[in-house]
């Protein structure tokens, strides 16, 4: 049994499921912080408390934590065994028609990690008290943080490449879950190209309007 | 034409390897590229030299065994043939040519170009067949099979099991391999009757063999010599979850 819950298509099976998963959470957030290009903090604030308080959230919260250790360590299990799997190179390289970014990624993801530790010690770790702040003025610590220059273009470089992971986790999640179709695949290869540039556009716009516009 | 060879030269498979520069003069754009390499063979004969060891057979582009990777492509930068059916004509005078073998782990290097590809045939053999009792050929409309499915299984049938598709993955993943020979039972009436063991047997050992996992990039696809398509590991990634 072991054999199977640990095979290859399994382990990307999970990982497919969780990354799904966790591309449901995407537009929830770009809606909450939409609500920091208001001129008062109430409705962000309230968002935020919202959201850190209902109960169904806080069970969810706790799927989507489960949802992104899954993914980055089946991840990284996954890519490890690849690299193993080819110990000597090709001198000539691979010169392949395939996308570029799908090659890539297992790099992406470690950025997209990188900045999401950045993300839990700006804002999640103040809701749980380990790092000093205002845990119900998330309006105030954003809006501080979207002044920094240097943290708006960390930002916008995550999303933009947030943008290139998604394009293909989108599309590669529904082949690995064997849902290829000759009509529905093409549909599936549209969605993930508008998902994957509405949703970190969005989340790039309110950085911007927040450095260069406020 | 005048050519520049880089060959990955290798004695054994426990050798280090290194690359060997030939240059070839007078090479024809009417040459196969394995005829020019027979060309180079004789040449290092004559010069009582060890000449290059590569694996061919039909050079028809059926049997699938002259693969090599070629300027960064499995059977050269030309689409859909393998390494025999490749063309001098595709190369210009004064280029450089990369010669290097299948880079696998499950695919060690025998001697210079020639790779070790019995992990096919031991996925094969796992549950790469259908048991039926031999004797005299059935009636051929006995079952009836559906024209869309009958193509659709001859489509994935077609795979010469050369090993492109995990020389060109990033990863080495079998899984064009392995989802063209399932999808071939799979499809199939007669092929249904063992598809739970047959999937879970040769996925089983595709993973013991230290092959690498499909990311989905489609390197395999867009170098397949018999363009095997993608569809292919979607349906192998489905027989697999039926299986349990």
């Amino acid at each position: 049994m072991s054999k199977v819950l640990f095979s290859s298509i399994t382990k990307k099976f999970t990982m497919a499921l969780a990354g799904l998963f966790m591309l449901t959470f995407l537009p929830l957030h770009l809606f909450i912080n939409l609500m920091l290009l208001k001129s008062e903090p109430g409705p962000f604030n309230t968002a935020a408390h919202f959201m850190a308080t209902f109960p169904v959230i806080k069970i969810i919260e706790v799927v989507l934590f489960a949802a992104i250790l899954i993914h980055i360590s089946y991840g990284i299990w996954l890519q490890i065994r690849n690299w193993l799997s080819r110990p000597v190179g090709y001198v000539s390289g691979n010169k392949s028609d395939i996308s570029f970014f799908s090659k890539f990624m297992i790099w992406t993801g470690a950025i997209i990690l990188t900045f999401l530790i950045l993300h839990w010690f700006n804002f999640y770790f103040i809701k749980l008290g380990i790092v000093k702040g205002n845990p119900e003025d998330f309006y105030s610590v954003a809006h501080n943080l979207f002044k920094i220059p240097a943290y708006d273009i960390i930002y916008l470089s995550c999303f933009a490449l947030l943008g290139f992971h998604l394009f293909h986790a989108f599309y590669s999640a529904f082949q690995t879950l064997g849902l290829n179709h000759r009509i529905w695949s093409p549909v599936v290869k549209v969605i993930a190209f508008i998902y994957a540039v509405i949703i970190p556009a969005g989340f790039a716009f309110i950085s911007i309007t927040l450095w260069l516009f406020r | 034409m005048k050519l520049t060879l880089k060959i990955w030269r290798q004695k054994n498979p426990k050798a280090k390897g290194n690359f060997e520069t030939y240059i070839m003069d007078n090479v024809s754009p009417k040459m196969a590229f394995l005829e020019m390499l027979d060309a180079l063979n004789k040449r290092l004969v004559e010069e009582h030299k060890d000449p290059v060891a590569f694996d061919h057979d039909c050079r028809e582009g059926i049997c699938g065994s002259c693969g090599m990777y070629i300027n960064g492509h499995p059977h050269g930068p030309v689409p859909a043939i393998t390494t025999c059916s490749l063309s001098m004509r595709y190369f210009k005078d004064g280029d450089t040519i990369w010669v290097e073998p299948w880079r696998a782990k499950p695919f060690p290097v025998i001697k210079d170009l020639i790779v070790d590809r019995s992990a096919f045939d031991k996925i094969q053999i796992a549950g790469g067949f259908i048991s039926v009792n031999t004797g005299a050929a059935p009636e051929a409309n006995s079952i009836l099979i559906q024209k869309k499915k009958s193509d659709d299984a001859f489509d994935s049938a077609i795979c010469i099991g050369c090993g492109a598709c995990v020389a060109a993955c990033k990863n080495a993943s079998a899984m064009l391999f392995v989802s063209a020979k399932i999808s071939q039972f799979a499809l199939l009436p007669q092929g249904r009757v063992e598809a739970r063991e047959r999937v879970r047997a040769m996925v089983e050992k595709m993973d013991e063999l230290g092959f690498g996992n499909c990311s989905n990039t489609g390197a395999c696809e867009a170098e397949c010599p018999k363009e095997i398509k993608l569809v292919n590991i979607a349906r192998l990634n489905r027989e697999y979850y039926k299986a349990f």
